[in-house]
């Protein structure tokens, strides 16, 4: 029998909700199927079983709020007792088949242990705010803001269009703010951020190397592909800068993978953690699984599937614990580069500033070239700055034939 | 098509893009990234929202003409003898 456990979603998941359990004991399981929701300070994520096998008891109802580790139901094998929901490289080596099952399951990031029968469950607030005082129409980015600031909407007067919009919510905010608590909200998503890159900044030795690339060639090229594509088949140029960054991070394993327990484990596999800004604020950063093997296509659908489901706050688990490096793209019409922080347990993250025509030397002439710099941030107990320096040298080469990638 | 039946076809299509934004009251010379924080992938999909409102064919050379909600009704009213709808 295995304990299904709440999984830790990430170094900044403590708790997490139970929202709705999408099967029912005694059914089958398969891996990969979504069997539970639960909410999160990233939002509602879909939860994934990593074993076949059939649902046995549930153990924490909709609505109960336990902590990491929890055991959420408990999941029978046919065969033996050995493995945990978790993913395989998660699991204990096979060897350690006599370790008790309820310690098998073991997390990812180190943490207290999970309560056995946990005292703290508490009734799941109510996602809307107040909903009931409210006469006015509330635009849902509003109320996202207003929960953030622990505003009330019924006291916010709406504009002059009956509506609460952001405009309002920004107003009253200048009056009051009274923190408050609520299910989702972006405050709740800012602690989560701030107490990963507290615990980031706190042990992971950082080292930062940059490098700003020409990438006059890339953009020329999809330019000349967008035109002759019709406009919903059109790429970003975060399409062929995510597969570029995934092939190069492929062939520097030192940059892929994760530290656990004073131990790096390479990852043979590169899922991208895409960091995807949310209006008003915070930030969450879903894995694109395998992106050194996929189409430019691909990767444009998979980039236009996963940004709404942020935004939505739908997420699946796995893209919330997979990614084995991060990419942060600051975008078209913004700052020139940024030095970020790495998302442990991961070892390293590639931030990308606006590409923008600055000056460039070409045979001598300073002419106008579109240019990016590219920063990445790596961890000295794993590599050093000439491994980053030759990541980003392949990262340059790739970019220069982009008709390649 | 009035300039305001076009900015109501910008207005839709904006919300239909960026769902939580629905109600928002929209400043037509500012432009959509400062005003709403759309991004490129926003941006992209909003100028397919258009196309399958309008049937334009909006190349990518012009997205500097849709930056702001005035410019992209004066888009729309320019371009507006090739729509299909």
């Amino acid at each position: 029998m295995i304990e299904f456990q709440m999984p830790s979603l990430g170094a900044d998941m403590d708790t997490g909700t139970l929202v709705e359990w999408y099967k029912k004991p005694g059914d089958l399981l398969k891996r990969g199927d979504v069997i539970a929701l639960v909410e999160t300070q990233k939002g509602a994520i879909e939860i994934e079983v990593f074993n076949d096998g059939r649902l046995g008891d549930i153990m924490v109802n909709p609505g109960q709020k336990v902590p990491v580790g929890a055991v959420l139901a408990t999941i029978t094998e046919p065969g033996d007792a050995r493995a945990a929901a978790l993913p395989p490289e998660q699991r204990a080596p096979s060897s350690l088949v006599e370790t008790p099952p309820a310690s098998v399951a073991v997390p990812r990031i180190p943490r207290e242990p999970p309560l056995p029968s946990p005292p703290s469950t508490q009734l799941l607030e109510p996602t809307s705010p107040s909903a009931s005082g409210v006469r006015a129409k509330v635009t849902p980015a509003a109320r996202v803001r207003a929960d953030a600031a622990g505003l009330d909407l019924a006291v916010i007067s709406p504009g002059p269009d009956g509506v609460i919009g952001l405009r309002e919510v920004e107003g009253a905010r200048t009056v009051r703010s009274t923190p408050r608590k609520s299910g989702l909200d972006l405050g709740e998503m800012r602690k989560a951020i701030a107490a990963a890159m507290a615990r980031s900044h706190r042990e992971i030795p950082h080292y930062w190397v940059s490098q700003t690339i020409d990438t006059t060639a890339l953009f020329d090229w999809l330019e000349a592909a967008n035109s002759k594509r019709p406009v919903a088949s059109r790429l970003l140029y975060a399409a062929p800068l995510i597969k570029a960054v995934g092939l190069a991070l492929k062939e520097t394993p030192e940059l892929n993978g994760h530290y656990v327990d004073d131990v790096f484990k390479p990852s043979n596999s590169v899922h991208l953690g895409i960091a995807t800004a949310l209006r008003g604020g915070g930030l969450v950063a879903p894995a694109l699984h395998d992106v050194d093997v996929l189409d430019l296509d691909v990767i444009m659908a998979a980039l236009a599937d996963l940004i709404p489901r942020v935004r939505a706050g739908r997420l699946r688990s796995s893209e919330l614990t997979d990614a084995t490096a991060t990419f942060s793209n600051l975008g078209e019409g913004t700052s020139e580069s940024l030095m970020p922080l790495i998302y442990p347990p991961q070892v390293a993250i590639i931030g990308c500033g606006a590409a923008a025509l600055r000056p460039w030397v070409v045979d001598g002439a300073i002419v106008a070239h579109r240019l990016l710099t590219v920063t990445i941030a790596g961890d000295h107990r794993v590599s050093d700055a000439r491994r980053a320096s030759q990541f980003l040298s392949r990262l340059d080469r790739l970019l220069q034939t982009p008709e390649a990638l | 098509m009035t300039d305001a039946e076009l900015m109501n076809v910008v207005k839709d299509t904006l919300f239909s893009v960026a769902p939580d934004l629905e109600g928002e009251a929209i400043k037509p010379e500012e432009t959509f990234r400062d005003q709403f924080e759309i991004d490129s992938m926003d941006f992209l999909n909003f100028v397919i929202g258009l196309h399958k409102r309008t049937g334009l064919e909006i190349p990518e050379a012009d997205y500097s003409q849709l930056q702001t909600p005035a410019d992209t009704v004066a888009y729309l009213r320019k371009h507006w003898s090739q729509a299909s709808r």
